[in-house]
Order: structure tokens, then sequence, then C-alpha cells
């Protein structure tokens, strides 16, 4: 399996190499023969694909058959591993990551290269910039990483995987980010390449913003999987540490939601291209660094770029790619020029520019938070750590602005907004928001003067009730027209309403998705935790909950020996059930292993973990309760959903009333 | 200055009265802001990390068999029951485990930078912003704003909306 994976990649680079070249030389002299040069670049690009695939296929197998004479897997599998597991051996060291990337880059090339026929020659420019992106990663996994190098000597077993990965989300969840992480290519492609070819009319635009969703989407579900796995195996009753690998998967996202925001003023109003085109390219170059980040160890120890021969690959290739995009940027800067005007400050294109100002700042705040150990250490000469105290002080603010641009920005009508529809559009929920806000205080449910941490919760929850508010109203406002012109319930009328428009009532529901994530998010502000020995019958009262102990038991399978606390779990005194925190050693590694035992309502998470064994010998139970957590993860779907709805395309509007109710307002007068 | 006579009692110089205002005002935010010992145990806990390398919040660090968190929270415990004052426990810390024990750059010296500058960045980016936006609005002619219906060109607004859906 080694020779055939090493020799499949090897042809790999050599195909994805042609497709580079050739391809390029096709589209610079034009020739009688460009055609079909062109042509066999494409395929070459679709046949890197079926190599890498090969490739892939190979390194899967050898972890299946146990084949430990190749390195990789003497490191990262082992006989008892389970065999759910054994695919996610493939991106759980550097070498397979590395493949998996040129797997799935080769994929979305392959895609890409077979829907050449919608636009040949964008396609084909598109093509050449994808394929010079898999020269460098299949260059990477064929001399710096290479994925089948050989053991050096013959063992029986391997070292197993890191126990922190035998876990059932991590089998999906480095594959999202991934198809998040390389899927920003495709349309960062598209855009060099428009640019290159001074494409005309903004139809790259629409192309670029559905692959731009899709990758987006990808992105979202990866990083809240891995929020998700943090959650439930690292046992530290949070989701989110803000280390510098969550932060690198975090820089592209918000560049990309900017970039999925201002892009619509360039279709609507051919405003913003420089900036459209930037913000693009700072994005996949925002993928290219998180993937140094995580994988040279560049943050962790500074000293590991200098013993990480990949790190120095990743940066010149940022130089390069840096390079090239100012080069095609200045070279067709007239290619790009617009007329930006706007009738009224109070617009949506206004709101559109202060959204991509926050999202820009926060990827910059997180940026420079990651890098700033680096720039102590070297401008101060001592290393300082920049952890969440840092990142919660200044990125709760520009998060709540965010939210605030959430519901206000979707009601402002292109070009001019008056007062008086700003008036009736906000004064229901903003009367709402303050009343829920007063409950709060008057209740006790919340007490913001209290300190900073719960000033910003009841904020946020206040904000979140405004935008929710707002989000409903419109499709209410909506649909009650629908339901006018054609007789159905008003369930049935929303319905419709979203398939009549559906970019516009998916991007409200991932709005709304958001807004019940940031409702997850203000919870933490009211987390309790205790620490107690647990043997049998102590009992430990947390918020309305009470637990017992009742048993303690050991296990030991072929993968791995365990504690586990057997705890009775009473709500307001009412027995609920049986929670089982338990603690693993992981034979091949002797890696210590935390399985969390979580009881998850709407309300709050009781979170349980065996933290270790007193000296008495009894187990030590860390109990967290986290309140509103599983908003989060509902949050999290409604986003994907609605992203999925926008994707789909509209159904065409019956009547001419019917597409002036679901019309968006392109200006509102004043009253 | 003899001290003259009020319906209240006798009345204290200016001087001494602002002092023992003073003394009152200090003391009260002394004791308002020290706050009591588990207060003050999570947020001391939670603005370090553990020295065992983990890279986790000191009170959130359960790195099993870890032979940092049990004794450094301990530590922790025992300044505070000695009565030391926060700065003296984060100075002591420092001193023992060095500058990365703080989760946080503190907001002194060129640390100091790590805090102003997204602050600083956000502000001027909305100053540039709101610039742009101004360049903008004063470059355009006013248009006649058209409802949302019934307007001449709806019909090709309409038209280039189907067109420029996905």
């Amino acid at each position: 399996m080694a020779f055939f994976g090493t020799f499949a990649l090897l042809i790999a680079l050599a195909l994805a190499g042609y497709s580079f070249f050739v391809g390029l030389l096709a589209l610079v002299f034009h020739r009688r023969q460009s055609g079909a040069l062109s042509e066999t670049a494409r395929r070459a690009g679709i046949a890197s694909f079926v190599c890498v695939t090969g490739a892939a296929f190979a390194l899967v197998y050898a972890t299946f058959t146990n084949d430990f004479s190749i390195e990789y897997i003497r490191q990262h599998s082992n006989k008892a591993l389970p065999l759910i597991y054994k695919f996610s051996a493939l991106w759980s060291g550097q070498e397979g990551s590395l493949l998996f990337w040129a797997w799935l880059l080769a994929a979305y090339g392959f895609v890409l290269r077979l829907r050449h026929k919608s636009d040949p020659k964008l396609f084909a420019y598109a093509s050449v910039i994808l394929a010079g992106v898999q020269v460098f990663f299949l260059l990477l996994v064929n001399v710096a990483a290479r994925p089948f190098g050989l053991a050096a000597r013959v063992v029986e077993d391997g070292n197993g995987l890191n126990p922190l990965l035998q876990y059932p989300e991590m089998v999906i969840h480095p594959p999202m980010l991934y198809l998040g992480y390389v899927g920003f290519t495709v349309p960062f492609a598209f855009a060099l390449a428009a640019l290159a070819m001074k494409y005309p009319g903004e139809r790259w635009i629409h192309i670029t913003r559905i692959w731009t969703m899709v990758t987006w989407c990808f992105l979202t579900i990866g990083i809240f999987l891995g929020s998700h796995w943090a959650y439930s195996v690292l046992g530290w009753g949070g989701y989110w540490g803000w280390d510098p690998v969550e932060n690198a998967s975090l820089l592209p996202w918000l560049t990309g939601t900017a970039f999925l925001h201002s892009v619509m003023m360039q279709e609507k109003r051919g405003m913003l291209k420089k900036w459209n085109m930037w913000l693009i390219f700072t994005t996949f170059m925002l993928c290219i660094l998180g993937t140094w980040l995580t994988r040279s160890g560049v943050i962790s120890s500074v000293h590991a770029f200098a013993q990480s021969s990949i790190g120095l690959w990743f940066i010149v290739f940022l130089f390069l790619t840096f390079v090239v995009c100012n080069l095609f940027f200045f070279w067709r800067w007239d290619f790009m020029k617009t007329e930006n005007k706007l009738e009224s400050i109070v617009s949506r294109e206004s709101s559109f520019v202060f959204n991509n100002v926050l999202f820009v700042v926060a990827c910059f705040t997180v940026l420079w938070g990651t890098l700033f150990p680096l720039l102590s250490e070297w401008v101060q000469g001592t290393k300082v750590t920049v952890g969440p105290p840092f990142f919660n002080r200044v990125m709760i603010p520009v998060g709540l602005l965010l939210l605030v641009l959430t519901g206000v920005g979707p009601l402002l009508a292109w070009r001019k907004t008056s007062l008086g529809s700003l008036r009736r559009n906000f004064t229901v929920p903003t009367v709402a928001a303050i009343a829920l806000g007063l409950v709060m205080i008057v209740t006790g449910w919340a007490r913001p003067w209290i300190s900073t941490s719960e000033f910003y919760a009841w904020t946020t929850i206040v904000l979140s009730v405004l935008v929710a508010v707002t989000i409903f109203a419109e499709f209410y406002r909506g649909a009650r027209v629908i339901a006018g012109k054609t007789g159905e319930n008003i369930v049935g009328a929303i319905l419709h309403l979203t398939r009549r428009n559906t970019r516009r009532y998916g991007g409200y529901l991932v709005h709304f998705g958001v807004v019940l994530i940031m409702i997850g998010f203000a919870g933490t502000a009211f987390n309790q935790e205790k620490e107690q020995e647990m043997g049998f019958g102590d009992r430990l009262e947390l918020g309305r909950y009470t637990l017992v102990g009742k048993s303690f038991t050991q296990d030991d399978t072929p993968n791995h020996v365990s504690d586990a606390a057997i705890l009775e779990v009473s709500e307001n005194g009412k027995f609920v059930g049986m929670m089982y925190p338990e603690k693993r050693l992981y034979k091949a590694n002797n890696e210590p292993g935390t399985i969390v035992a979580n009881r998850s309502t709407i309300r709050d998470d009781l979170y349980l973990v065996f933290a270790g064994m007193s000296e008495t010998g009894k187990p030590i139970i860390k109990a967290y309760l986290n309140p509103l957590v599983s908003w989060i993860w509902v949050g999290v779907i409604i986003v994907v959903l609605g992203t999925i709805v926008a994707l789909f395309p509209n159904m065409q509007a019956a009547t001419a009333q019917e597409r002036v109710a679901l019309r968006e307002p392109v200006a509102v007068e004043g009253d | 200055m003899k001290n003259q006579t009020s319906v209240f009692g006798p009345r204290t110089s200016g001087k001494r009265r602002f002092a023992q205002l003073a003394l009152v005002a200090v003391l009260a935010l002394v004791f308002l802001g020290a706050g009591d010992t588990a207060t003050r145990f999570s947020a001391l806990g939670h603005g370090m990390i553990c020295a065992c390398g983990c890279n986790q919040i000191l009170l959130e660090c359960n790195h099993v068999g870890c032979s940092y968190s049990d004794r450094m929270r301990g530590e922790l415990q025992q300044m505070l029951d000695k009565g030391m004052s926060d700065e003296a426990i984060t100075q002591e810390f420092v001193l023992k485990y060095g500058n990365t024990i703080l989760a946080a750059p503190t907001t002194s010296g060129f640390n100091l930078v790590a805090w102003v500058v997204p602050f600083l960045v956000l502000g001027t980016a909305t100053f540039f912003a709101a610039l742009l936006v101004r360049r903008w609005k004063s470059g355009a002619e006013p248009l006649p704003a058209t409802a949302a219906a019934g307007a001449p060109l709806d019909e090709y607004r309409e038209r280039a909306r189907r067109e420029t859906e996905l």
C-alpha cells in the first residue's frame, strides 16, 4: 500500500502540474490549439482527483489492515482501535490531514471541472488557479509531509489514536471543517479568474456566492461540531476556549460572513467591487494561515517554527498568493471601477458597510490576539499568554454591535429608509425587548449591575429578543399578505412565502439561528459549579438538582480501562435518572480520557465530570450547571437549515400582486 | 481654630471632616472591592493558566494526573486566607511561574498595546466607514424614492431581480 499510495501521489502531482501549466499556456497564448490544450488541462485535473482518491484510499486501507510498516499508521492507529475511528486516523496527524486536504481540494476541483459547460472560459481560468493550489498541497504531501513514509522498524502494534479523538463527532468534525477550509479555494479561484479575464457582468458573483454559502455552511458546522466535541470530551465545562486552533477556524468564517453580506451590494447596486475582491482573497489566505498556525505549532511554542519544515512552505505559499492577488488587483484596477452612490445614510447599503467593518475588525482582533504572543516575544523578549479573559473582554462588545445590526440591517430598504418606516418596524420589537429586560430584572433572573458578565448577558438577551421579534414580524407581515391572497393558513403562508423568496427568508432563518446562539452564549454568565467527593450516600446540591452517590464501577476493554461513578439525580426532589461520569485510561498510549455525563435540557445542562479519586478512595465529581447551552446547538441547526433554504431556487410567484407582497422594499417614502 | 457648636453637636474643622470622609470612602471601597473570598478565588483562578502546559484556565484544568493545578489552587487559597491583595497574589504567581501564568496580558508597558489596538482599529475603521458613507451620500443625486409597488421602473427592477436570483 505504501508503494501504491506514494506512486498515486506522484502521478497526482504530475497531473496537477500539467493542469496548471498547460492550462495557463492555453489561456495566455491564444492559438488555434488553445481550446484543445485547455481541455487536456481540464481532464488532467479530473485525473488528478482519481489519483489523490487512490492515495487516500490506500492510507485508509492500510489503517484497516493494520499495516504498521507505514510510519503514519504506526503513530496514529493500533489493532484495538474501533473500526469507526480507523477512518479518523486519516486526519488525526499532520501527513494524513494534509493528504485529506489535497483530496478534498481535488474533489472540489473535480466538481468544478465537470460543470465547466456553464461558462467554459471562466471555469477554465478558475480550474487553472485551483490546479495551482493543488500543486502546492501535492508538493507538500510528496516532499515535506509524506503520509506513506516507511517505519524505521517493524512493530507488532501501533501507538493508537489520541484518546481525545476517539469520539463519534471526531469522525465528522474534521471533514466538515476541512470542507469549509478547502472549499474557500473555489470562490477564491473564481474571483481571481474573473479579475484576470475581466469577466463581463456580475454572473461570476452568483457562482461564487453559491460556492461561498456551501463552504461557509460546512465551516459553520465544523466549528460548532468542534465546540460540541470540546464540550463533550475535554470535560472543562466549556465549549470555546479561544485557543489558537479554534481561532484559526474562526478567522475565515468571519471574513467569509462579511463577504456573503457585502457581495449583495455588488449584486444589487454594483458597489464594493474592490472590497469584495479583497474579502474573498483574505478569506482564502486566512484558511492557509489557519492551517499554518494549526500545523506548524508556531503559537503553542514559537520555537516549533524552526523545527517545522512545513511552516516555511506555508509562509512561502502565502507570500506568493499575496503577491499574485496584489498583481492582478492593481493590474485590473480599472475593471473594478464603480460608482458608489448613496441616496440616504439610513439604508441597507450603509448597514452592510458597518456590518463589514465589524466582521473585519472582529477578524483582526482574533488574529491580533492569536499572534500577540509572537509579537510580545519579538519586542519584549518575554512570552505572554493571550487567553479567554482578553478575547471575552474585547470581542463581546463587537459581538453585541453585530447583533444589533442583525436586527436592524434587514429591515432597512435599499437606497433609502424613512424614519416613519423605521418607527413602524421597530416600535413593537423595541418595546418587547425593553419589557423583557425589565421583567428579567424585576424577577431577579438577571442583575446587570452585579458584574460585567451579567450586564453583557442581560444586554445580549434583550438585543436577541429585539432581533427575534423583528424577524418574526417580517415573516408575519409577508405571510399575512400571502394568506390574504391565497386563503392559506399562516403556517402554509410562511412556507409559501419562504419558497417564493428563499434567499431573503433563508437569510432571516440564519439570523434567527444566530440569535439563539447568542442567547446560548449569554447563559455562560450564570454558570454554577461544585466539586465534591461522592462516596456511597454522599449528596451534592447544585441549583435545582440533587446528586446522590450510589456506586463506583470499573471496566476493562481491549482498548481501555475505566472508572465510573454511578449517581442518582433528582430535580426539585423528584428522581429523574442515573448519571455515569467516567474516566478512561487508553492502553495503547497510556493516555487518560474523560467521558462526561451530561443531562441537557432547554433550560440548562447538568454536566458531570469524574475528576479522579480522593485519598479516601472516593470518586471526586465536578458538577456544572450550564444554562442555555442547548440553545447554541439548536441555533446552529437553524443556521444550517436557513443556509440550505437560501441555496434553493425561488418558486416563481404566480401573480403580480404576489410579487409585490414578496418584494423587498427598494426605497421607502417618508410618511 | 475653635470648634463651633451646632444643633448636631460640636463642629469639626473642614479639613478634619474631609479626612474622615476620605477614610470612610477608602475603607468602603476597599471592603466593597474585596468581595468575598470565593468570588476572589474564582476571579483570580479564572485569570490564570495552569502551569502544566495544557493551556487551560487554572480553575478549568482537569488534566488527569496534573501535578500543578491542585497545588496552584491550594497556593491561591492560602494567599487569600493570608489576606493578600489581588495584585500581591498575581505578582507572587508571576514570580513563581513566569509571565505566561497570566491568562491575559497586563495593562502596563508594551502589553497595553494588546488591549488598545483592537479598540483603536474599531474606532478608526468605524470613523472611515462613516466618512465613506457620507462621501457616497454627498456624491449621489437624490432620486425620487419610489414606493415598493406601482412605479414605472418596477417591471425592469423585477426583471433584474429575477435574473439575479439564485
